[in-house]
């Protein structure tokens, strides 16, 4: 049997009185693209923050790729094969849009304090890879031009969402994490932003877990639903059936 | 080498012009100081100017480029004074005097270095405000630890004590105290000249631009925009912040060592190492436009020399000092201000272009 890429069990996390996640389970297969739906305040974002290391669970195990990263710190998780986008934007704001991305190149490129001091050949040489290899990842997403000259905080705001998705896939992750991606687009951007998602599955061959609200994007693109409600499962499984579950409905919609 | 000038890239381009601007401002003013231009008083000025523009540089590293608040930058200035002036004290006539100057600045950046380390472990980790407190403690500790620190050398050895010179129990007749509690260190050799405070000017300006132009530099900045980001994309967050505020450190010391070998008696008194002046500093980072670290070199040589320049108007030079103050930072931060500039002066004089507002900022 194939080993599944994430694999969490029993995840579960308390906020003083607050059970805000509790007997979580997921099992995500390489190449996926999995979405992660439930009503405001189900716990969605408090998931991604455990993957990541931002919180530290009271139980449960997370598995990447056979690896317990259970508790672990957010930069180990990172490089551990994790990269994730956050609900609202965090950019370097003030480094420019090709700094961005090469911050997230930071740890496959080495150079010491040393040598970028000295600016030893070294120096060009890694910046020249990183420049390459940046552009590479910048032109996907339409964010080339002007890259060098424009900071991030000038960027319109559906490119500003593209930008974090380039400097995550900048730690060349296993997994991806969108928190949201679809927040404050209108419904052109929105498609847009679809096909890019769908292309970076293909593309990178990337494995993709996204929280979004937006039930045309999620019924559009993912493949497999868990929905959340608070704090616990509610049903998991393919995005149809999942959809037409009249418990997903009703814990949309409300009762009656 | 005007092809090689092209081919810059942007920023390079930029800080080669920074060099390009001080060199000549360096030459400028040693044809005037040569020629008898200058005044005493002038000249008394220039290693004083070199100083404070290397303070700037440093104090900038940490407020503009790290982003956390150091305001008692005075106190590492203060142990690199006093480390590099024990040492030339000790070895004064054992080794050629431009020799033992470099070994000295050396020596104040290392101890300086030490103590942001050290400071930095614990203080760097929070996330907060909590460096500022550290540090103005610090600045100020220091100041009375050095006041109450006596240290002589006779044939015995050296001796140490934190009363008074009578309770060295040393040799007075034959010996030396070299520190002598509040009176400080006297008769440090006075190695320091422009040239050699110009050239350390320059290395710290090198070292501080290339930093931020290279992959420690991306992260360190990262962490200042955003910690939680940073750390998201595998920034380990306190090794940066402890790489930049050490090195920012150790440039304070040989600023403090160049500053001990231009004085005839070394004192930790409050009007030189005290809250003030890590005040003036932080000063001098804010109104060259922070994280600017041209900026921070011409604040800092424009507000050290205005009132010297204006002391024939006794009284008002301060009043004219502060409405400087307030029309830089006018210039600098106010965005109605910034509006009219780009209106009626950046946009009519070719030369000044680049100062206008990018679009949607």
């Amino acid at each position: 049997m194939n080993m599944a890429l994430l694999e969490i069990n029993n995840l579960g996390i308390q906020f003083g009185g607050l059970r805000a996640v509790d007997d979580f389970k997921l099992t995500i297969e390489k190449g996926d693209l999995y979405g992660l739906i439930g009503p405001n305040g189900a716990g969605k974002t408090t998931v991604f923050n455990l993957l990541t290391g931002e919180y530290k669970p009271n139980e449960g195990i997370i598995r990447l790729d056979g690896v317990d990263i259970t508790g672990k710190r957010p930069i180990d998780i990172n490089k551990a094969g994790i990269a994730r986008t956050f609900q609202n934007i965090r950019l370097f704001k003030k480094l420019s849009v090709l700094d961005n991305v090469k911050v997230g190149l930071h740890n496959r490129y080495h150079y010491s304090t040393a040598v970028s001091i000295l600016r030893l050949p070294k120096y060009y040489q890694v910046e020249k890879e990183m420049n390459e290899r940046a552009r590479e990842l910048l032109e996907v997403f339409g964010l080339w031009k002007d890259a060098e000259s424009t900071l991030a905080s000038n960027l319109p705001y559906g490119q500003q969402r593209k930008l974090e998705i380039a400097r995550a896939l900048a730690t060349d992750p296993k997994l991806l994490l969108l928190d949201e991606p679809a927040a404050g687009m209108n419904p052109n951007e929105t498609q847009e932003l679809m096909d890019t998602i769908k292309f970076i599955q293909k593309k990178f061959d990337m494995t993709i877990l996204l929280i979004e609200h937006d039930m045309k994007l999620v019924s559009g693109i993912c493949e497999k639903l868990t929905v959340l409600n608070f704090g616990r499962i509610l049903t998991q499984g393919d995005t149809k059936t999942v959809l037409a579950n009249p418990e997903v409905i009703k814990a949309y919609l409300g009762d009656d | 080498m005007k092809q090689k000038f092209q081919m810059m890239d942007a920023t390079s381009r930029d800080d080669f012009m920074t060099y390009a601007g001080l060199v000549l401002a360096y030459v400028i003013v040693s044809v005037l100081a040569a020629t008898g231009a200058l005044n005493s008083q002038m000249k008394g000025l220039l290693v004083p100017l070199c100083v404070y523009a290397i303070m700037a540089i440093s104090l900038n590293l940490v407020v503009g480029i790290l982003g956390e608040l150091s305001i008692g930058h005075a106190g590492f200035m203060c142990v690199g004074a006093f480390a590099s002036a024990f040492f030339s004290k000790v070895t004064v006539g054992g080794m050629p005097d431009l020799l033992r100057f470099i070994i000295a600045i050396l020596i104040g950046g290392v101890v300086a270095g030490i103590f942001g380390f050290l400071i930095g472990i614990p203080v760097l980790r929070l996330r907060g405000d909590y460096l500022a407190i550290v540090t103005l403690a610090f600045g100020e500790i220091i100041k009375n630890i050095i006041n109450v620190l006596y240290i002589g050398r006779d044939k015995a050895g050296y001796h140490f004590s934190v009363t008074s010179a009578n309770d060295l129990g040393m040799d007075l007749a034959n010996g030396e105290i070299i520190v002598n509690g509040p009176q400080g260190i006297t008769g440090t050799p006075k190695s320091a000249t422009f040239t050699i405070a110009f050239v350390v000017l320059m290395i710290s300006l090198i070292v501080v631009l290339n930093l931020i132009h290279s992959r420690d530099g991306r992260a360190i900045m990262s962490v200042r925009d955003n910690a939680i980001a940073a750390e998201s994309v595998g920034i380990n967050i306190t090794k940066y912040k402890l790489i930049a505020f050490t090195i920012s450190a150790v440039i304070a010391g040989f600023a403090g060592a160049i500053y001990a070998h231009n004085l005839a008696t070394l004192i930790a008194t409050p009007a030189r190492f005290g809250y003030n002046m890590s005040i003036m500093f932080l000063v001098f980072v804010v109104l060259g436009g922070i994280g600017n670290t041209r900026g921070s070199i011409i604040a800092a040589v424009a507000l050290t020399l205005i009132p010297e320049v204006l002391r024939f108007m006794s009284n008002y030079r301060m009043l004219i000092y502060s409405i400087v103050l307030i029309v830089i930072m006018l210039i600098n931060w106010s965005p109605e201000v910034k509006g009219l500039l780009d209106k009626y002066v950046y946009s009519r004089i070719p030369f000044l272009h680049k100062f206008k507002a990018k679009e949607g900022k």
